[in-house]
Formats: structure tokens, sequence, C-alpha cells
């Protein structure tokens, strides 16, 4: 059993850049609005950054590939810059080889930034991705809505929930969200919604509707990281420290045989188990405060709830409609809008999870802050149900 | 040595166009085409084409008792092969998992072409007691408004030769070769030009036709008056029964060309109707297949003994009344690609085929093949080095296994809006097949409310997509269902 990362790495500044449709902003402005915030909040000077990683999807709409977008755009002192891709999880994985490499003793401060212009494609939705030679000649041009709308006709089929039943819970997560985006200034969407007018949007992908999608956005956010006894001898307070990240990552199992029934995600399960353990949390649904998960789709948010044991198998659907998981319930999910409302720049994504986590923890959440939390739980996953990466971090109260 | 038709099979699909809707859409430019507008025309969905629909029936005439292994020869018929260079004939051989030594051609240029080659299969029969595969497919094109686009239908029809278990022994065939020219088409060009109905009907069915037929009776030693079905396909009306009458063939015997409620198959017509007349003929029946086109090709026919032991997959009759009524001309058009629907940014993604990369899996592709682990019994697809088993990355133990002809259960779908896709929503989901695999997998042949979890579905060889960049296709199996609820159709709004 590995030693894990509890409490030996601290956050000492993030920063996050308005996300949305930001026709005003480049890659590099959207960079260095994150970035710039971060380093204020840290108090250092970039002489100070020891390495930086890097995460961008989509480089070919985007910044272009590799670690110099970065390095360029803020002008780095010449230190490494890394550029990690792992799909949606991208954002996760950036902080993870920045946590890493601080809690090795290789650096003292690191920074991961990740950033996603989704907007210069000219059309809504995420652009098409490439996939290689051979997968094009036999796998369905799937889109993402239709790949996660699956998880909603496969959940149906196991635990004979009636169609109209599924489609009010999963309308009352995007409500939700919806509800807590209006309250963050720097989300995407702010408007809150009715259920009536996510159970009457038109449909994308059966039975995913027009509200049951995050939205496409660009945006950036950066975390800067350093073990505690540094942080501490910076002044730093109240820090918040890293308890667990693990990240599972598909073997083929559940596309190729037939024991995976199609209506959960097989890498959340096995990534937030060992998330608690490494964090040493005996009972998630006592010692997890908050979660900001991956709700690229609102069936997706709803299955994890069950994948992170925070709701019986078959119990999510009760427990989203009974509001376990609404900002005023016993542990609130997306209290920043989430990816359905504060966007979802793809690369960015993980680190804006963490951001707000660590806003929570500080008391700095403003309008939307909870009473007291004291762990927050990040679930960030890429790809799509049946082959994906998946991340899970775990944050809190240092000595907590 | 008896040597004939040991099987047959057809293809139709299961879109049917409605005559009535195109006569409307067209009412104002073509009032003169009223008249036309009863019935039903067969037309193919918009991922098939000659070489789809030819691998259809070759299914449907090679029911599993059927040893492919053992043809020798593959023919594919047609008068609109997608491949102007590269052997359409070959990827049938490939989808039908058909030996590496096969001899393989591709036959075009006139209607009649589907007889010859039937005369070349009897040919190697004769010779090398050698089994063959001839498969005829029509997809055709032809201009807005025209009588043509009523008239034409798309289909295939095939059958197998040889010298084991023959259905219908192959007394004689005769062949008349010559450039009458009732209609033509330049390659690179897409639609037939024509001459005159009468000047045809007159000086090349009337004069032709019975050349053919009474050379192909007299090499059989059989009598006009004994022929108990006469099949002539032709668009023309009555076309059939006057070359009856002219070659003293009772008009009792005179096959219904299906004009009605399928319309005319081209080049695989006259195989189509030789199936749906096999499909209840009794032995000693003597049938006559005549086709026109620059000139006359004519086969005599004699059902044996053994007709009763052979059943195509799912055959003539079954096909015809499966189907489902196609009210939107524009659609049809759009499949025939004739309207250039505006298919937004998401359509403009390069569809580019890494060619080497196809050969290297050209079995799996083709084929279907999967890779069975010959240890855990797992099958999985694509076929890999390491198999997915959990806990047993076993290595190197995988053996060929075709998922071609399995059926599967649909585990989970959807059905989206999202993507350019030309027969919307786009439906796709994953299989669990029967004895094993998981796929990810296109439906196709689907409307709203056809797919649901826990649905059986049979594998079809489709068009996957087309590179209009640089004029490619690339083909791969699909989910169709078995069988489609037809009572609920509000299923959709899930």
């Amino acid at each position: 059993m590995p030693q894990g990362i509890k409490d030996k790495v601290a956050i000492l500044g993030m920063g996050c850049s308005r996300f949305g449709e930001r026709w005003d902003a480049s890659p590099e402005d959207l960079m260095v609005e994150a970035y710039n915030e971060a380093m204020t909040d840290a108090g250092i000077t970039p002489e100070q950054l020891d390495a930086a990683w890097f995460s961008t999807h989509m480089e070919d709409v985007g910044t272009g590939r590799g670690g110099i977008p970065m390095g360029i755009a803020l002008r780095l002192p010449n230190i490494g810059v890394t550029r990690v891709e792992n799909f949606c999880a991208g954002g996760s994985e950036a902080v993870r080889a920045a946590v890493y490499a601080v809690a090795s003793g290789a650096c003292d401060i690191a920074i991961a930034l990740g950033v996603e212009k989704l907007k210069d494609t000219g059309y809504g939705g995420l652009p098409v991705a490439t996939v290689g030679t051979y997968i094009p000649q036999w796998y369905p041009a799937a889109v993402a809505p239709a790949n996660f709308a699956q998880l909603a006709a496969a959940y149906r089929a196991k635990h004979g929930v009636d169609a109209a039943t599924l489609k009010r819970a999963i309308s009352h997560v995007s409500v939700k969200s919806h509800a807590n985006g209006a309250k963050n200034p720097k989300a995407h969407l702010r408007k809150e919604i009715t259920i009536e007018q996510c159970l009457n949007a038109p449909t994308i992908a059966q039975p995913l509707g027009l509200f049951d999608c995050c939205g496409v956005s660009d945006g950036a956010a950066a975390v800067i990281v350093t073990r505690p006894e540094i942080a501490r001898e910076m002044g730093k307070k109240d820090l918040v420290t890293f308890k667990a990240l693990q990240l599972a990552v598909s073997n083929g199992w559940e596309m190729s045989g037939s024991e995976w029934d199609g209506s959960y995600v097989h890498t959340a399960r096995i990534a937030s188990r060992k998330a608690y353990a490494e964090a040493g949390i005996k009972n998630p649904r006592e010692e997890i405060s908050m979660t900001e998960v991956h709700d690229c789709f609102s069936i997706t948010e709803l299955v994890t709830m069950e994948d992170l044991g925070l709701s019986d198998e078959g119990g999510a659907v009760r427990d989203v409609l009974d509001g376990k998981f609404d900002a005023d319930g016993a542990i609130p999910c997306q209290i920043d809008g989430g990816l359905k409302c504060f966007g979802h720049p793809v690369g960015a994504s993980g680190i804006r999870m963490l951001y707000e986590m660590y806003l929570q923890l500080q008391g700095r959440a403003g309008d939307r802050q909870l009473a007291n939390p004291r762990t927050g739980l990040i679930h960030n996953l890429g790809g799509q149900p049946n082959q994906n990466v998946c991340s899970i971090s775990i944050v809190g109260r240092e000595g907590e | 040595m008896t040597i004939g038709i040991t099987g047959y099979g057809v293809y139709i699909p299961r879109l049917r166009l409605s005559r009535k809707a195109v006569v409307e859409a067209n009412a104002w430019f073509a009032p003169n085409l009223k008249g036309k507008g009863r019935g039903h025309r067969s037309m193919a969905n918009w991922d098939e084409d000659a070489i789809t629909m030819a691998v259809a029936a070759a299914r449907d005439a090679m029911p599993e008792s059927v040893n492919r292994q053992a043809i020798a020869k593959v023919m594919l018929a047609s008068e609109n092969l997608p491949f102007a260079e590269r052997l359409n004939a070959g990827i049938l051989a490939g989808a039908l998992r058909l030996a590496d030594d096969v001899v393989a051609s591709d036959l075009s240029g006139a209607q009649s072409i589907a007889l010859s080659s039937l005369a070349q299969a009897v040919s190697a029969a004769k010779a090398d007691a050698e089994n063959s595969l001839l498969v005829a497919a029509s997809h055709r094109r032809s201009r807005a408004a025209s009588p043509q686009e009523l008239d034409y239908a798309d289909g295939a029809a095939a059958l197998t030769v040889g010298t084991e278990n023959v259905i219908a022994e192959v007394l004689a065939s005769a062949s008349l070769t010559t450039d009458f020219v009732d209609h033509f088409r330049l390659q690179g060009e897409d639609v037939d030009y024509h001459w005159e109905e009468r000047w045809v009907r007159d000086e090349g069915i009337a004069k032709l036709g019975p050349k053919s037929v009474n050379a192909a009776l007299e090499k059989a030693g059989i009598k006009a008056a004994d022929v108990n079905h006469f099949i002539f396909p032709s668009v023309f009306k009555k076309a059939d029964a006057q070359l009856a009458k002219r070659c003293g063939i009772d008009d009792s015997a005179v096959v219904d060309n299906f004009a009605a409620e399928l319309g005319d198959c081209g080049t695989a017509h006259g195989l189509m109707m030789l199936a749906s007349v096999l499909e209840s003929a009794e032995p000693g029946q003597i049938i006559v297949v005549s086709q026109f086109g620059s000139g006359c090709n004519t086969v005599v026919l004699r059902v044996t003994d053994a007709i009763k032991t052979f059943k195509p997959a799912v055959g003539f009759a079954a096909q015809l009344a499966t189907s489902q009524e196609e009210t939107s001309y524009t659609r049809f058009l759009a499949y025939k690609g004739q309207l250039k629907l505006e298919r937004g940014m998401r359509g403009e993604q390069d569809k580019k085929t890494a060619l080497s990369t196809s050969y290297r899996h050209h079995k799996s592709l083709l084929g279907f093949v999967a890779g069975r682990c010959t240890e855990s019994g797992d099958v999985h697809f694509p076929p890999s080095r390491i198999s997915y088993t959990q806990g047993k990355p076993l290595q190197d133990t995988q053996e060929p296994y075709c998922l071609a002809d399995k059926h599967g259960k649909i585990l989970s779908w959807s059905a989206e809006y999202l993507s350019s896709y030309m027969a919307p929503p786009h439906q796709y989901g994953q299989v669990d097949f029967i004895g094993g695999g998981r796929l990810l997998m296109e439906f196709t042949d689907v409307g709203p409310g056809d797919i649901d979890s826990g649905i059986e579905v049979e594998m079809v060889f489709r068009v996957k997509d087309i590179d209009e960049l640089r004029g490619y296709k690339r083909y791969f199996w699909k989910a169709k269902p078995v069988s489609y609820n037809t009572a609920d159709s509000s299923a959709a709004a899930e």
C-alpha cells in the first residue's frame, strides 16, 4: 500500500477566468486571466515557479500543441512546461502532476493551468474529434450526448425506472445547477430554469434535452501548489491540502465483455474507492461535505452519486428528487453551477472544480458559501461511459 | 452430371417510395406522369448501394447450411457499381468471407448481363465442377420527374450454381448480342438516355426476343407450350405477355414482374423474378428467363425434386411484404445524391480512409471477424493480441470468430439530432452478441421508436462513410432490428 498524498501538498493560490462565450478573449488572454489571479492569490513572482503543467484538449481549435503555448502566453522564465491531455479529465491530470512534483521534493512550487477555447469553431457543441485511422472505420461517429444518454437507457432497464420519473430526476439535477450557477459571477449560464423548461426542451440525444447538456465554454483555471511547510513559511493560514488523487482508466472491459451493464461508470467506482482509502475516509456520506462532479450531462451526475457511494445503488433518483444534492441538501453538488452552468472549457474543468472547493474551504465563496465545509470531492471524467478516464480528488483543511 | 441452380436469394430494401408522393411533388412540372402515381417502388437507404445489396442478396441465398468456402467463382453484375476502379466483387467476396482463391469479377454494360453470367457459371460447372455465386444488384439513378424514377427500383438477387443439390437444372441458354441501343449511358454520366418506347417494342423486343427465346427452347428440346413460367422483365406494359405470345408460350405462364409494389430492379430483375418463382415452384416445371439488353439472353430451367430442400434465409415473398412506406420525395432525391442538403459544419468532417489501415484489418472490417479467446471463450472486437478479460490478460489466445451472422441484444442506446446524419435521428448503442462479444454499433433501417434496450438485432453490411472529397466509400456492419414494433410508434417520445 503506497503512502498516498494526504496532507503532503497544499494549495498556495488559485485563479479562474470568467467562463462563457468569450468572443473577446483568445486562449492566451484566458490563460493570463487565470494566471494573474492565481499568482496574486499565491503572492509569488514568476521566478518562484519551478515547473508547470498545462492541460488543453482540443489543441487544433485552441492553443496548438505542446507546452510552448503556455510558456509563451505567460512569458514563463524558461521553466519546464509539460502539456497533459486526458480527455475532459486533463485539468485534474495537470494538478496531479504538479502535486506529485512538489510532494517528491523535486519542485518547491509548481503551477497547473488548464485552458480551452471552444467557441472559435463556428458551431455549438464540442468539435468533432479525430480518433486515429482505424477506429473511424468501424466505430460509430458518436457524439458525447448520445454516448452519455445511453446511461439512461441502461439505468432504466436495470432498475425498472419509468422514462418519466428518470426524466424528472435528471431535470431536477439541471434545475439545481442553474440555481447554483445564477449565484456565480464567473459562470457561463446564470439564469434559473424550471422543471417544465427542462421537460419541454428540444431533444438533443434521447432522453437528453437541451437543458440536460452542459455548456460548451471558453475558459481557463490555474492552481499553484507547494508543500505545507513552505506555505506556512510564506504566512499562509487555513491551508487547503490534498487528501487523495486517484485516476482509473478503462482497459476495454466495458466495451468488450458483457458483464458491465452500461448503467454506471466502472472507473468512477474504482477511483473513488481508492481515493476514500487514500484520504482515510470510512463513511463518505458523513465525511464528504460537498462535491464537484463531472456533470457533462444530467444523467451523468445522477449515476455518479451511486458510483461515489453517496447514494445506494438504484437510489439516486430518489435522493436527487429529495434534494439531497441541492445547495441546502445533505451533500451539495455543483455549488458553483458545475459543468452545466459554470461551463465546460474541457482542459480547464478539473481545475475549475478544485477552484470552487478551495474557495468553499477557505470561506471565500461569496453568495454561495456553504456553512463550514470540511472536505470536498472532485470527480472529473473524460471519455464516455464505455471507455473513459476518471479522476477523483479529495481536498480538505490541513490536518483534518 | 446435373448442372444448375443450387440456391437463390434476394434483397429488397425495406423502404418503399410512394409513387403518389413523387407525382404530386412533380405535378407542377410533369402533370403527364400523374397516371403513374400508383403503388410503390423499392428505395435503397442512404447507406445502401449495389455492393451492400449484393451482399444482402448473397447472404439470403446462402443460409448457414451452405459451405461458402466451396464457392470458386463470384460474379457481380450491375449497371451501377460504386467503384470504377477497385474490384466491387472483391468487396462482396470479403464481406461474405469467401475463400482467398475465389475468382471474382465485375460485370456490367447491359441488363442481360446477369443471364450471361449464369451461362458462364454453367460453363465453369461443366468444365471443373466449380461452384459459382452470381449476384446482380441494381441501384440506378434517374432524373427527377422522369418515368424511370417511378418505374425503377433498387434491389438485388443472387444464385448459387453448381453440380450438387441442384434445384433447377439449366437445360440450355441462348445469347443474342447486337448493338440495339434502346438506352445508353457514358462512363461518368449519372442517368440513362432512352429512345422511343414504340421502336424498342416493335423493332427490339418483338424481333430479337423471339429469336433468343426460341433458340434456347430449341437447344433445350422443350416445346413452348410446355413452359410453366415465363420471365421477361420490362418496364413496358404487357411486353412480357406479347413476347410470350410471339413465342407460343401460354399467357398463364407469364410471371408477375411486381411493377406495382416493387418496380423494376434492372440488371437484377430477371433473377429477382426467378427467385419469386422458385419459392413456390414444383418439381418438373419448366422456367424460361429472358432478359433484354444489347441483344437478348435466355435461359431454360427445369425444376428438380430437390427444390423442396432449399429455403433462402428470408426469401422474396417475405421481403416484399416487409416494408416501410416512404412518402418523402426529397428523402429519395437526397439518398440518390440528387439533392444537396445543407449538412452544417458538422458535415464537413474529413472522412479520409487510411487504406493501409483498412487492409491491415480487412478481415475484421469486411468480414466482421472478431477474436475469440480459446481459454476464456470471451469474444473481442476488434481482435487484439491481449484479451480484455478482467484479471486474465491472456496473450495471443484469440482465434477468428465471425459476428456477421450472430444476433445481438441492445444493452443501451440513444437517438441524437446533433451529428450530421442522412437519416436523423442518428441511432446507435451497445450491442451484446448472443454467444459473446459487445460492440457500440450504428442502427440502420430504423426510425424513432424502433430501438429500445433488450431488442434483438441482426447484422447488415452497409456503407459506413462516404468521402466526398476524394470519392471513396468505406463499408462496415450495422445492426438492424430483427422485427419491428409496428403497433406503437409513440415509444419515440421516451
